[in-house]
C-alpha cells in the first residue's frame, strides 16, 4: 500500500496477547485509513474483543506496537483516549443514573461545560431516539434502547476514532438496520470505524475492509468481494413435491447435493438475480415443476470453512 | 485547564455520580445510618444499667454509661460507613461503565477519588445523626466550642483513613459479598478496645491488644475532647496511626484500580 502512516487512523505491527498458556492473538498486522469502517470478523473466542480492548488502551499488549490517531498505544495512552470513543461488548451505561445524567455524565468527563453538555446531550437523545428513556434509568429499557444509550454515549466527545465491538449483537432486524444507519452516517462525517461481527453480512454492507481473525491470526483481509471470491458455498435450493421432479432436475443439474428424503436438490449459485433467472429459465425449458425454492448466499461458515479449512466449531458455544 | 484542575473537575463530577447512587440505592444509606443508632440504643438501654454500674464512677449507672459509650459507638458508625464504601466500590466495578471511563482521557484517579468524597459526606451525615439522637437519650458532653472542633476533626481523620483502606477491600474483593464481608472486622475492633467497657476489665492478653490498637487510640481522644478525660498520648498515636492507614490504604488501592482489568 502507498498510505502514509499520517492518513492511517490505525497501525498495528505484530501485536500478541495471552492469557495464561493461551494465546488470544499471536502477531496482528492491520492499517485502517482515516474516515473508513474496518470490520474484524471471527467466531466466538476469536480475540475480537481482545483486539478492541488492546487498541482502545484498556489492556496492555504483550508484544508489538500500534498507533491510533497518529499516538503510540503504550507511550502516549492519554492521548489515544482522547481521539477515541468505545462502545464495547457489555453495555457501559450506569445503570442507576438516568438516560440524560448518562450523557451528561460523559458531557462532564469531556469538559463541555454545563449549558454546551444539557444541549449535547438533549441532541443525542432525539437523534438516537430516545427521548422516552431522558428520565428513566436503563433498567427498564429494551435491549436496543440500551445499546443506543451505548453508543450516544461514546459520540458524546466527538471522537474521531470509534471502536464498535459486536454493535448489532441481540437487536432485532429493524434495530439492526438503524444501528448500520447511524453507522454509516458516522462515516459519511469523516469518523474512523473499527467493528467487530460475527457477520459476514454485516462486514458486507458496512466495512471498506474486512479482515479475518481465527486462532490469534489473520486468515485474510480485503474487500467483501474479494472475500467472497473466495468463498464457495453459495446456492439454491430446490424443493420439489414427488421424486420424479427431483430426478429430472438432478439430469438437468448434477447429482451435486441431492437429499432424497428431503427431496431437495442445492445448485451452486452466487445468489444473483441473473443466475436466479437463468436457473429459472431452465426449469421451464426442462418442464420441471418445483415446489419450492430458496437462496443461500456464503455465510461465516462458509468463510471459515473455505479460510481455515476447519467449520466455524466455536459458534453458539456459551462462556 | 491545567492538568491539575482536570482532576479537580473530574473528581467533582465523579462526586456528584456517587451521590446519586447512594440517593438511588437508598436502602444501603439508610442501613449505614440506622445501624449505628440501633447500637447506641441497644447499649444504653439494655446493657447500659448494668455496665454502668461496672464504671465505678460517681453517678453511676445508664446516664454515666450514655456518655461512657457514645464515641464508641462514633467509632461503630464510622466502621459501618466504610462498610457501605466496600460495598458500593465492589458493585461498581462489576458495572461497564468502569471499562468506559478506562478508555476515556480522565484522571485515574478521580473513579477511586469520588467514592470517597462521597463516603466521606455520608459518614458525616451518619455520625450527626447518630450524635443527635445521642444528645436527645441524655448524652451531655462537656467540650467547648474548639473542643468539638477538634472531635470533628478526629472522627474524619479516621473516617478518611479507614473509607480508603475500605475502598482497597472493596477493589481487592472477588464478589461483592466478600467486600460485604471484609470490613467486618473494622466493626468489631471497638469492641476490642475502650469503646464500650474500660480495658483494665479486660483479660491480660486481650487488654494489651486493646491498649494499643487503633480503635482505643482514637475513642480515647475523642473522650478527652467530648468529655474532658485525660488523652495522653493517644492523640498523637492515633494520628499516626490514621496516616499510617490513610497511606497503606490509598496506594494499596491505586496499585489495584491500576492493573489490567479482568473480566
Ligand atoms: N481476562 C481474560 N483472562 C483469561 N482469558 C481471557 C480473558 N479475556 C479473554 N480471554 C480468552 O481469550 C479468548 C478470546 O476472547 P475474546 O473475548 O477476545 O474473543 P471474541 O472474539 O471477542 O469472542 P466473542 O465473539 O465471544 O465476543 C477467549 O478464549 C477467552 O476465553
Ligand atoms: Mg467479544
Amino acid at each position: 500500500m502507498t498510505t502514509t502512516p499520517s492518513q492511517l487512523a490505525i497501525s498495528a505491527r505484530g501485536l500478541r496477547k495471552a492469557f495464561g498458556d493461551q494465546i488470544v492473538l499471536d502477531g496482528i498486522d492491520l492499517n485502517v485509513p482515516e474516515g473508513t469502517i474496518f470490520s474484524l470478523l471471527g467466531p466466538n473466542g476469536a480475540g475480537k474483543t481482545t483486539m478492541i480492548q488492546i487498541l482502545s488502551t484498556l489492556i496492555a499488549a504483550d508484544d508489538g506496537e500500534a498507533r491510533v490517531a497518529g499516538h503510540d498505544l503504550a507511550r502516549d495512552p492519554d492521548a489515544v483516549r482522547a481521539a477515541i470513543g468505545v462502545t464495547g461488548q457489555f453495555s457501559a451505561v450506569d445503570n442507576l443514573l438516568t438516560g440524560e445524567e448518562n450523557l451528561i455524565l460523559m458531557a462532564d468527563l469531556h469538559h463541555l461545560g454545563r449549558r454546551e453538555g444539557r444541549h449535547r446531550a438533549a441532541a443525542l437523545l432525539d437523534r438516537f431516539d430516545l427521548v422516552e428513556a431522558t428520565k428513566k434509568t436503563p433498567a427498564t429499557y429494551s435491549g436496543g434502547m440500551r445499546r443506543r444509550l451505548d453508543l450516544a454515549m461514546t459520540l458524546v466527545g466527538d471522537p474521531r476514532i470509534i471502536f464498535l465491538d459486536e454493535p448489532t449483537a441481540g437487536l432485532d432486524p429493524r434495530s439492526r438496520h438503524t444501528m448500520w444507519q447511524i453507522i454509516r452516517d458516522l462515516v459519511a462525517g469523516g469518523i474512523t470505524i473499527f467493528l467487530t461481527t460475527q457477520y459476514l453480512d454485516e462486514a458486507d454492507r458496512l466495512a471498506d475492509r474486512i479482515a479475518v481473525l481465527d486462532h490469534g491470526k489473520l486468515v485474510a483481509e480485503g474487500t467483501a468481494d474479494e472475500l467472497k471470491r473466495r468463498v464457495p458455498g453459495g446456492h439454491i435450493r430446490l424443493q420439489f413435491a414427488d421424486t420424479a421432479g427431483l430426478e429430472s432436475a438432478a439430469r438437468a443439474f448434477g447429482e451435486g447435493s441431492r437429499d432424497d428424503d428431503a427431496l431437495t436438490l442445492q445448485v451452486p449459485s452466487d445468489g444473483g438475480v441473473r443466475s436466479l433467472r437463468a436457473l429459472l429459465d431452465r426449469l421451464d425449458d426442462e418442464s420441471i415443476a418445483v415446489d419450492g425454492l430458496s437462496v443461500h448466499t456464503p455465510d461465516l461458515d462458509d468463510v471459515f470453512f473455505a479460510l481455515t479449512g476447519h467449520p466455524n466449531t466455536e459458534k453458539g458455544s456459551v462462556r | 485547564m491545567s492538568t491539575l484542575s482536570y482532576a479537580v473537575s473530574d473528581s467533582a463530577t465523579m462526586l456528584r455520580r456517587s451521590l446519586r447512587h447512594m440517593l438511588r440505592y437508598l436502602s444501603l444509606t439508610l442501613f449505614v445510618i440506622g445501624i449505628p443508632v440501633i447500637f447506641l440504643l441497644l447499649f444504653v438501654y439494655v446493657f447500659g444499667g448494668t455496665l454502668g454500674a461496672g464504671l465505678g464512677g460517681p453517678s453511676g449507672g445508664r446516664a454515666a454509661y450514655v456518655n461512657y459509650v457514645v464515641p464508641g459507638i462514633l467509632l461503630l458508625t464510622v466502621a459501618g460507613a466504610v462498610q457501605g464504601t466496600a460495598i458500593s466500590v465492589a458493585m461498581d466495578m462489576t458495572e461497564g461503565i468502569i471499562a468506559r471511563f478506562r478508555t476515556m482521557a480522565i484522571s485515574r484517579a478521580a473513579v477511586l477519588t469520588g467514592h470517597v468524597l462521597a463516603s466521606m459526606i455520608q459518614t458525616m451525615l451518619s455520625l450527626a445523626v447518630v450524635i443527635a439522637v445521642a444528645l436527645l437519650i441524655g448524652f451531655r458532653p462537656t467540650a467547648s466550642p474548639v473542643a468539638w472542633i477538634a472531635a470533628l476533626g478526629v472522627l474524619m481523620m479516621i473516617a478518611f483513613a479507614l473509607i480508603w483502606l475500605s475502598v482497597a477491600l472493596g477493589l481487592v474483593a472477588k464478589s461483592v459479598e466478600t467486600a460485604s464481608n471484609t470490613p467486618m472486622f473494622l466493626m468489631l475492633l471497638p469492641f476490642f478496645g475502650s469503646g464500650f467497657v474500660p480495658t483494665d476489665s479486660l483479660p491480660a492478653g486481650l487488654r494489651q491488644f486493646a491498649e494499643y490498637q487503633p480503635f482505643t487510640l482514637v475513642t480515647e481522644t475523642l473522650r478527652g475532647l467530648l468529655l474532658g478525660t485525660p488523652i495522653g498520648n493517644s492523640a498523637y498515636s492515633a494520628i499516626a496511626w490514621c496516616g499510617a492507614i490513610a497511606l497503606v490504604g490509598y496506594l494499596w488501592a491505586r496499585a489495584l484500580f491500576n492493573r489490567d482489568p479482568v473480566r
